[in-house]
């Protein structure tokens, strides 16, 4: 029998907010271990939750993003159960009345090529709620230490349907997912900093039925690449079982990332009873629909919307798209540049090829990764250089210099190209002084072109350029040196 | 001075605005007490004289210096031990927290400082506030001064014991089922329990959350009403706390002529489990509102039977959850048996929580478990709807409520220690007050024969505080019970 499997997401995004989700105790990652905490993160006696609104904004702006009902009214819940890292043995969660109802997100699957853009779809999902993070236990060799300055994090659960059947769509829906919440600056989404979780749920069904299989859950994946070995190994595992003609055990496994396997964590018999009940100490928080529609209109362009617009309305192709649309900086760079000079293939070309070339040579010597906003470029700097280069006034090549020069100092294009001379020149007279000595000179690529060898004509034009330093104007040495030579015949 | 220490805060303050005492003097009458009787009473689990004298002594010197912050400016006021002072501890009556001091001061302790209060001492109670006798300390019984061998009552014994006995003008308790209005009826003081949100419970270590109130005890109601002004208002750190509606300035209120009321009185309060001699005693005090010219309704409360079993399942479901954080991972008890994270839990909690509390946790794990909510929990909050509603109606109706505090005086030490339900059945007649979040206070309305302190209960609408202190007043300002101090 064909099976095929169906997968479920959940999502724990960390929302990045000054102060923690119940309490003013700052947050930041990477903080000397238990310095971001105070009595409320502590749980101690007499402490009481007090609720952080831009985390319900942030979370509310995040469903909009994502297309979620954003609810009238949400509750806050206590999940009861005992672990270490939890100050109060409960946590604070939207159990029964979430933020965020229902919505979707547009996933684009690989395409047959890293050139060609791959099929678009949605995937469902079936809710977004707030919760408080835990905080971080490490297991040491004879020991286990905690640090409780992640405890009380604001964490965004995203729950997805059971709406994907490959590791493949996976991948995709958690690097569009991702674009979307950084490009909203409701997470940077960092996996390896734990701001972005996935657990995984994985079923199998004979391919045709509609009738979901029992699903395991899978624990543990920080990493994108962890989040497709592991949906991988759990297709294979119960595909073997069934092929077997044994059954799958509804259980949460554990993702090992050393082995490459997963192992049971608990089975359904052993799940935690959490005892759900609504928390008196936090009232319901009604959502003014004034504020949700004003959150929504703050909304950005999703990048996916971004991605076809530039492709429909700017012509762009998709191996420029995909890389200006990932980064909201760098297009929103490139929409500020065509306000100068409206010229998007070029400045696409100059922000997607040297700009990000040159950003990445300086991140390689050894400073740390730099982006747009960390550059000197503005950009005016690009779209300038892209308006004397249309107008004439240097020529490509030289273009090429002057985008090192104003990388390197900041300095505006035409203000480098004045102070270096670097004018195109057009001289007729000097040209075609050089022209006729370079004809002269080479009749074998005169024969050349003369035998219908356009590109014969570069070995005369490179004198040329040489004597010039460069500045004859392209377009009309090209000119000029053939006229001279039909003129000679 | 003699007997500076069973003044009330209105005469003391009265005193010290003339300069003919001291908050050092009172501090120290109050600390002398102690000393003197605290051995048979045993109402505080520690005190700390150097800490109040010092305070007091501030006070002086503000006042001195013309800076007098009102009428507890210098007064010495004991705490229940379930309510955080920073640098004090904070045991809760627990051994589960024998070795906890609180880093920061509860949000009522703020207030009172800012009144110019002198913090005083740490009152004992039934472990996390479970109980009605205060033998469920893991420290100490408390006695009930007016007969030894009596209880005082609970969980607040501590508190209301410390105030019949002198060794505080007034003092703090909580209430989330008759824990403030019960002891101060066995120890014949004056105990309030206010509207829900009324004081906030930042600092208050949670027992049940949605019932849990800070209130006072004191030797007036006047008293009383001073202790609530200072106390009460939204707290940016209590999310249930809320701005207080109405009329606020109790005690200013208490001079203006008030009444006749419409008084309601229950029929159900009076049934069967009453003693002989409270019943007696408290229609003897329904008389006397009659005889003042107020119109006295027999009301309806059907669904009063139904409180205690309510009240057992909602409170302990909320304490099940609240008291899940003393495990021994952070500052509370810690087994030294333990050799894995669930031991150390289990361990932990095996012996640092007493009989009643364990009892309590199970019983609101159960009520909250999967397949059991619905039946209990839910359908508990769907009954303590219907209570509040009975409330409701009757407030169509009348002013206030009158009904008994407690079915019965003060009992025998042991006498119901094995005998939960008995022992539950004490605050029968509290516990609807707090399901319906309402204010209530129980002010001294006799003795029995053997001369055990009985106590009436006054009702009052959802922020009607101040015609509840009126209505208790009236009948305090008639009688000379309030006056009354026991033997030691």
């Amino acid at each position: 029998m064909q099976y095929e499997a169906v997968i479920g997401l959940e999502i724990h995004v960390q929302i990045k907010t000054r102060t923690k989700m119940f309490t003013a105790a700052p947050y930041e990652y990477g903080a000397a271990p238990n310095t971001l905490t105070d009595a409320v993160v502590l749980g101690l006696p007499g402490t009481l939750p007090v609720l952080n609104h831009t985390a319900i904004e942030k979370c509310a702006k995040l469903g909009l993003m994502l297309g979620c009902e954003i609810a009238e009214v949400c509750k806050w819940d206590r999940k009861n159960y005992f672990y270490p890292d939890s100050p109060k043995n409960y946590q604070l969660t939207q159990n029964e009345e979430p933020l965020c109802i229902g919505g979707k997100v547009e996933i684009e699957l690989p395409g047959p090529s890293r050139n060609v853009e791959g099929e678009h779809r949605w995937v469902a999902l079936n809710r977004i709620h707030l919760e408080e993070d835990p905080g971080k236990l490490t297991h040491e060799a004879f020991e286990t230490v905690i640090d409780f300055n992640r405890a009380g994090v604001p964490l965004a659960e995203i729950v997805t349907e059971p709406d994907m059947s490959s590791s493949t769509e996976a991948v995709a829906f958690l690097n569009c997912l991702r674009n979307m919440i950084v490009y909203a600056g409701i997470s940077d989404c960092d996996m390896e900093k734990g701001q972005m979780r996935c657990d995984a749920n994985v079923s199998l069904r004979p391919v045709g039925s509609d009738k979901l299989g029992t699903r395991t859950e899978m624990k543990n994946l920080n990493s994108i690449s962890n989040v497709k070995a592991a949906i991988e190994y759990e297709i294979e595992r119960q595909t073997e079982i069934l092929e077997e003609g044994g059954s799958i055990t509804q259980e949460t496994r554990r993702w090992d990332v050393e082995s490459g396997t997963s192992f049971s964590l608990r089975s359904k018999e052993e799940a935690h009873d959490y005892r759900y009940f609504p928390d008196p100490d936090l009232m319901p928080v009604q959502m003014d629909r004034a504020r949700v529609a004003e959150l929504e209109a703050e909304l950005p362009e999703r990048p996916l919307d971004k991605q076809r617009r530039y492709q429909e309305e700017l012509g762009l192709p998709f191996t420029i798209t995909s890389v200006l649309c990932v980064d909201r900086e760098l297009s929103e760079f490139f929409e500020e540049a065509l306000k100068t000079h409206n010229a998007p293939k070029q400045i696409a070309n100059y922000i997607t090829n040297d700009l990000l070339r040159e950003l990445s040579a300086v991140s390689e010597h050894g400073e740390s990764a730099h982006s747009v906003g960390q550059s000197k470029l503005t950009p005016a700097h690009i779209a300038t250089l892209a308006k004397i280069i249309d107008e004439g006034v240097i020529s490509k090549q030289i273009g090429k210099e002057v985008f090192t020069e104003m990388f390197a100092t900041g300095e505006m294009p035409d203000a480098i190209v004045e102070k270096k001379g670097l004018k195109q020149s057009n001289d007729t007279g000097e040209i075609e002084a050089l022209c006729r000595e370079a004809i002269a000179g080479n009749a074998k690529a005169v024969g050349q072109y003369k035998d219908g060898n356009e590109k014969a004509l570069n070995a005369l034009k490179g004198p040329v350029m040489k004597a010039t330093k460069g500045k004859a104007n392209p377009a009309m040495l090209d000119q000029l040196l053939k006229k001279l030579i039909d003129e000679g015949e | 001075m003699s007997d500076l220490h069973f003044k009330t805060i209105s005469e003391l303050a009265a005193m010290l605005a003339a300069g003919e005492t001291t908050s050092v003097e009172i501090t120290q009458a109050v600390i002398d007490r102690t000393a003197a009787v605290d051995a048979q009473v045993k109402a505080f689990l520690s005190t700390d004289a150097e800490d109040a004298l010092a305070q007091a002594k501030a006070s002086d010197e503000r006042r001195a210096a013309g800076k007098a912050l009102g009428p507890l400016d210098g007064i010495p006021i004991g705490i229940k031990d379930t309510l955080a002072v920073k640098d004090q501890p904070l045991r809760c009556a627990s051994k589960m927290l024998e070795n906890y001091v609180s880093p920061f001061d509860a949000t009522c302790i703020v207030k009172l400082r800012e009144a110019g209060a002198v913090i005083w001492g740490r009152l004992n109670m039934d472990e996390f506030a479970m109980g009605s006798s205060t033998e469920n300390s893991a420290y100490q019984t408390t006695a009930n001064p007016w007969d030894l061998e009596t209880i005082p009552g609970g969980s607040s014994g501590g508190s209301a014991a410390a105030m019949a006995a002198g060794e505080a003008i007034a003092t703090l308790g909580t209430d989330t089922g008759g824990s403030i209005r019960q002891p101060a009826a066995l120890c014949g003081v004056v105990g309030m329990k206010p509207t829900y949100g009324l004081i906030s419970r930042y600092g208050l270590v949670a027992f049940a959350s949605s019932l849990d109130q800070v209130g006072p005890f004191a030797r007036t109601v006047e008293d009383a009403a001073i202790l609530m002004e200072a106390m009460l208002g939204k707290d940016d750190l209590d999310s249930t706390s809320i701005a207080p509606q109405g009329e606020t300035n109790y005690a200013a209120a208490l001079k203006e002529k008030k009444g006749p009321w419409k008084l309601g009185v229950p029929q159900e309060f009076f049934g069967e489990g009453i003693d002989p001699e409270v019943k007696a005693n408290i229609e003897k005090a329904i008389d006397w509102y009659k005889s003042q010219g107020c119109e006295i309704v027999d009301i309806s409360l059907p669904h009063s039977e139904l409180a205690v079993p309510v009240y057992y399942i909602v409170a302990t479901a909320e304490a099940s959850s609240n008291l899940a954080r003393f495990d021994g991972v952070r500052y509370s008890h810690r087994s030294e048996e333990a050799k894995d994270a669930m031991a150390l839990f289990t361990k932990s909690r095996g012996e640092g929580f007493g009989d009643e509390v364990k009892r309590r946790i199970i019983l609101g794990t159960y009520v909250l478990s999967s397949g059991y909510y619905d039946a209990y929990y839910l359908r508990a909050q769907k009954v303590r709807r219907l209570i509040l509603g009975d409330f409701e109606k009757a407030f169509e109706q009348v002013d206030a409520i009158l009904t008994p505090t407690s079915p019965t005086p003060a009992f025998k030490r042991g006498e119901r220690a094995d005998d939960p339900l008995a022992m539950y059945l004490s605050d029968v007649y509290t516990i609807s007050v707090n399901l319906a979040g309402l204010p209530a206070i129980s002010v001294p309305s006799g003795f029995t024969e053997s001369g055990l302190p009985i106590g009436l209960q006054v009702i009052g609408k959802a922020f009607g505080e101040a015609d509840m202190f009126a209505v208790a007043n009236a009948f305090e300002k008639a009688h000379d019970y309030a006056q009354q101090t026991p033997k030691l």
